[in-house]
């Protein structure tokens, strides 16, 4: 490893700029003549809409223009797509109702638009939003999941019968019923796991821009992944064809999956950039982010695991209500089939699973990909159970997880639910978060807690995930619309200095220091000599963006290809000016040096001849610049051991984390100290789960949780310092080794830390604990369990 | 009825002409083009444009710009001198502070002010001081950490 190589922390590259105020973000960037618009949005969670009077609002000052969802219709703009496709246990494909951009007819969740206005300054736009006049006429309407399947549930869709998008399965039923039929213990759950709002920091933005003399559209996006959406605004939208649209995603601040969807006002601010022949300006209001960034999780299961006498797991069946909201937000039918029950199996040899999904509409905002993306619904069902049943059969949470864990020996190892995970050491994970986290001493810790007046727990979670998704053809066999490859470019300019355009997309995430180490350890360039350019359809070849943890294993492994070919073709050009046989050329630390010889050349040097080719070999074509795509083998599996340790005040109910170690298995690590802020920013928005935010909906579907003042977001004072460690088992199946280390954090708390309350208050008979914690709701049950037990 | 404001910002005199109802944070980000204090938030909650009034951390979403007429306005852009960073941005870069980079300026702005006010603030100090900061990719471990090299940093 060298100072900035490949495992080794270097400080990044973009800081600067963020630091010193002179980042890029949307809202920072306007275009000559910019326009500004407000969208209109309904405040009923289902309402039929009988007119939309917009006179008022056109004449109002400043006011350019006034759309609804009929003037897109009119123009061809086709609805809002959603790009996976899941088939039904009876082979129905899954119901995707229309979804307009603007609703036409009928509203089906508060925030769902109705109209754009489109004035000279924001002021005049938002004035001009408050003159459009919609008659709406309310309708009955159903915001919980199991409520939207009971035959007495309003309709959301008048062509979803029972509000059902699909009924799926996975395993094997009789297999995994006749496990149960020989089991010793089953342990038994109901398990929710709450809904979640993404909020990214930066909101959601655009900037539409239409050149009249080229006939080209440009749309500035808060994107995780602009040739995405360039792709679904030319072929479903009919935005524009595909070569006549740009999409520039900028600096982004954060995005967590909620960036990667292809949204209502994106695609109306582009449309109406033509139509006004201005730039069309939107900024989300935070209070527009609460409503219309799709949502997370939202799951309610039903659970089971079949353990024989000796503790072995013999069988998990689950039953789950997924939330999908009023629409079909662009992948989130993905998210609790193939994302969320291929991962059932955990760490474990479980050798018998079943799960079916049915997945419901309601007249709430849209649920789709939130950091974890399934898997954290996954590892929360598996780990709980796990816990309980560790509890209920009297055995160490640990010890029961080490006996059912796949064994180091057994990789490649196939689930019953689809995926073979390539590599993993799970014990060893847990090995070592109990050494760090003292497990050893936790009783003492419990009784000294005690003396104080407060109830200690410790609580595992062993999780497993799947990421750098994905083989492409895996993918088209499960139902994705897309190939999940990347691209890589690798320029070198004629002073030998690189420019490298990658298809991933970084909003936090820190690829132009991590893909520049990549780059100077296989090329022997200085980090500091390589630049980064992502983000714009223009400059970017193609590619797939950013989510999934996939940055790394996939577009980093495409970077290795192109510097594979950089180095082939730089053998040739040097074996030709060194007057040597390509055979005898050595590339190392960036110098051609003819083997057994001080006969050498810098890439630097080869760079500039193939720039300058006076004395170039015969055939080669001058310039240094390859591309490569690189479509992945499998997806990765990283996987960990996370111990929370809490002490609650039983007098009030309030939790604290006094203790939280993260062992995570990433395979190989390109730069620690940015991957340590990767499990730091996940397990923050894990515990946040467990412990404080929860999205909620009244009965009629009103946001009750709309603002930063009402959705508790986790805050420096409210989320523990974190412990992280991590083992390594590189991957065999990419060229780097690399896992993916995003979305750990989020996937494993959660389950960590509600393990941890119910321990701490398991001997006052409480048996379970609702996400979000709060000291509200663990009060109350404790005194439930104290009135259960009188 | 447009008015007119003046103020310092940055160490220069500035006016222009808003509505009343112009935020400071809209005044110096649209009138001023400093683009470095973000808006994250329509509730006061979010920190993201934290800038100094008169020396002190206040959230320019919360102040109009008529209301900081005549006063002295500092923002994120004013703390590195000749392009080298302030001892507190430093910080953030050398202990990994800062992610996506939107809640950054305010988080810098505001632990300045915290050590200005308190040289030597405890992990527990720092964690209580950023109640008003809301970031939502780093989990703060690093910017505890970041504030508490930054402050021994401003010590020195």
């Amino acid at each position: 490893m060298t100072s900035e190589g490949i495992g080794a922390s270097v400080r990044r590259k973009e800081d600067y700029r963020f630091l010193t105020g002179n980042g890029h973000y949307l809202d920072d960037i306007n275009r000559q003549g910019q326009a500004h618009a407000s969208f209109v949005r309904s405040p009923h969670a289902a309402a039929k809409i009988n007119g939309i009077d917009i006179s008022n609002a056109t004449n109002a000052p400043g006011v350019i223009a006034v759309f609804t969802g009929k003037d897109l219709a009119d123009d061809g703009i086709g609805p809002l797509i959603c790009g996976w496709a899941i088939t039904s246990k009876n082979g129905d494909a899954h119901n995707a109702p229309a979804h307009p951009a603007l609703a036409v007819d009928t509203v089906r969740y508060v925030g769902d638009a109705v109209a754009i206005v489109i004035a000279e300054t924001l002021e005049q736009a938002k004035d001009g939003a408050e003159q459009v006049a919609v008659d709406y006429e309310e309708l009955p309407a159903v915001a919980s999941p199991v409520g939207a399947m009971s035959a007495s549930s309003p309709l959301v869709h008048d062509d979803a019968p029972g509000n059902l998008c699909y009924d799926w399965e996975i395993g094997d039923k009789a297999e995994t019923d006749a496990a149960f039929e020989k089991a010793a213990h089953v342990t038994h759950m109901d398990i929710v796991n709450n809904r979640l709002i993404p909020n990214a920091v930066e909101p959601r933005a655009a900037i539409g821009e239409y050149d009249v003399g080229g006939d080209n559209l440009t749309l500035y996006t808060t994107s995780q992944n602009p040739h995405v959406a360039r792709l679904v605004l030319s072929a479903f939208n009919g935005v524009a064809p595909e070569h006549k649209l740009r999409v520039i995603a900028p600096d982004v601040g954060g995005g967590f999956g909620s960036k990667i969807f292809i949204y209502a006002e994106e695609t109306v601010c582009l449309w109406a950039a033509r139509k006004v022949r201005q730039p069309v300006k939107w900024t989300a209001a935070r209070s527009e982010s609460f409503q219309t960034d799709a949502h997370g999780r939202d799951h309610v299961s039903k659970a089971e695991l079949a353990l024989d006498a000796d503790g072995k797991f013999l069988g998990l069946r689950v039953n789950t209500v997924a939330n999908m909201g009023a629409y079909l937000s662009t992948f989130a039918t993905c998210v609790p089939s193939y994302l969320y029950a291929t991962l059932l199996a955990g760490q474990y040899t479980t050798p018998a699973i079943y799960c079916d999904v049915q997945a419901v509409f309601t007249n709430t905002t849209p649920v789709d990909a939130y950091r974890g993306a399934g898997r954290p619904e996954a590892t929360f069902v598996i780990e709980r159970l796990v816990e309980q049943a560790a509890k209920e059969t009297g055995r160490d949470p640990a010890e029961l997880r080490r006996i059912n864990m796949v064994p180091v020996d057994a990789f490649p190892y196939q689930t019953p639910v689809i995926q073979q995970y390539d590599c993993g050491n799970y014990g060893a994970a847990l090995d070592v978060a109990l050494d760090k986290a003292d497990y050893a001493g936790f009783a003492q810790r419990r009784s000294d807690a005690e003396a104080r007046g407060k109830r200690r727990g410790i609580g595992f979670s062993s999780y497993i995930e799947a990421c750098g998704i994905a083989p492409s053809a895996a993918v088209g066999a499960l139902g994705g619309g897309v190939g999940l490859w990347e691209s890589g470019q690798i320029r070198f300019n004629p002073t030998g200095n690189v420019t490298i355009f990658t298809g991933s997309h970084s909003h936090g995430q820190g690829h132009e220091t991590t893909f520049a180490q990549i780059v100077a350890t296989r090329l022997g360039v200085a980090v500091e000599n390589v630049e980064v350019v992502h983000g714009d359809t223009d400059k970017v070849m193609f590619g797939m963006g950013t989510y999934g943890s996939r940055s790394a294993a996939v577009g980093g492994s495409a970077l290795c290809k192109a510097a594979d070919k950089i180095v082939e073709k730089g053998m040739k050009i040097a074996a030709h000016i060194l007057e040597a046989s390509e055979d005898d050329i050595e590339f190392t630390d960036g110098n051609f040096t003819v083997a057994g010889t001080d006969k050498t050349m810098s890439i630097g040097e080869v760079a500039f001849a193939a720039y300058v080719p006076h004395n170039y070999p015969e055939g080669v074509e001058p310039g240094l610049n390859e591309t490569a795509f690189y479509d992945p083998l499998n997806f990765s599996f990283p996987a960990g051991t996370h111990i929370c340790e809490v002490e609650i005040d039983p007098d009030t109910g309030s939790v604290e984390i006094v203790n939280y170690t993260a062992i995570d298995d990433f395979g190989t690590v390109i730069n620690p100290m940015i991957v340590e802020g990767q499990v730091h920013g996940g397990v923050a928005q894990g515990v946040g789960q467990a412990l404080l935010e929860g999205c909620v909906y009244d009965d009629a579907g009103q946001l009750l949780t709309g603002s930063f003042m009402d959705y508790a977001m986790p805050r420096a004072s409210t989320v523990p310092s974190i412990d992280v460690g991590m083992t390594e088992t590189p991957s065999p199946l990419n060229p780097l080794g690399v896992k993916g280390c995003g979305e750990a954090g989020a996937i494993a708390a959660p389950a960590a830390t509600i393990n941890a309350v119910v321990d701490a208050l398991w001997d006052l008979g409480v048996r379970d604990v609702p996400m979000p914690a709060t000291a509200s709701a663990v009060w109350q049950t404790i005194q439930s369990a104290a009135q259960a037990a009188e | 009825m447009p008015v007119t404001v003046s103020m310092t910002v940055n160490g220069k005199a500035v006016s222009g002409e808003v509505e009343p109802r112009t935020l400071l944070v809209q005044f110096i980000r649209e009138n001023l083009k400093l683009t470095g204090t973000h808006v994250g938030c329509d509730t006061s909650q979010c920190g993201a444009c934290v800038v100094h009034i008169d020396g002190t951390s206040v959230k320019s979403c919360t102040v109009l710009a008529m209301q900081a007429e005549g006063s002295e306005v500092n923002t994120i852009e004013s703390l590195a001198t000749n392009d080298e960073l302030h001892p507190m941005q430093a910080a953030f870069r050398e202990n990994h502070g800062l992610q996506c980079g939107f809640c950054t300026p305010g988080m810098v702005m505001s632990a300045v002010d915290l050590v200005k006010e308190n040289p030597d603030p405890s992990e527990q100090e720092i964690r209580e001081w950023l109640e008003g900061n809301i970031c939502r990719c780093t989990g703060y471990h690093n910017i505890v950490k970041s504030i508490k090299a930054g402050a021994e940093a401003m010590r020195s």
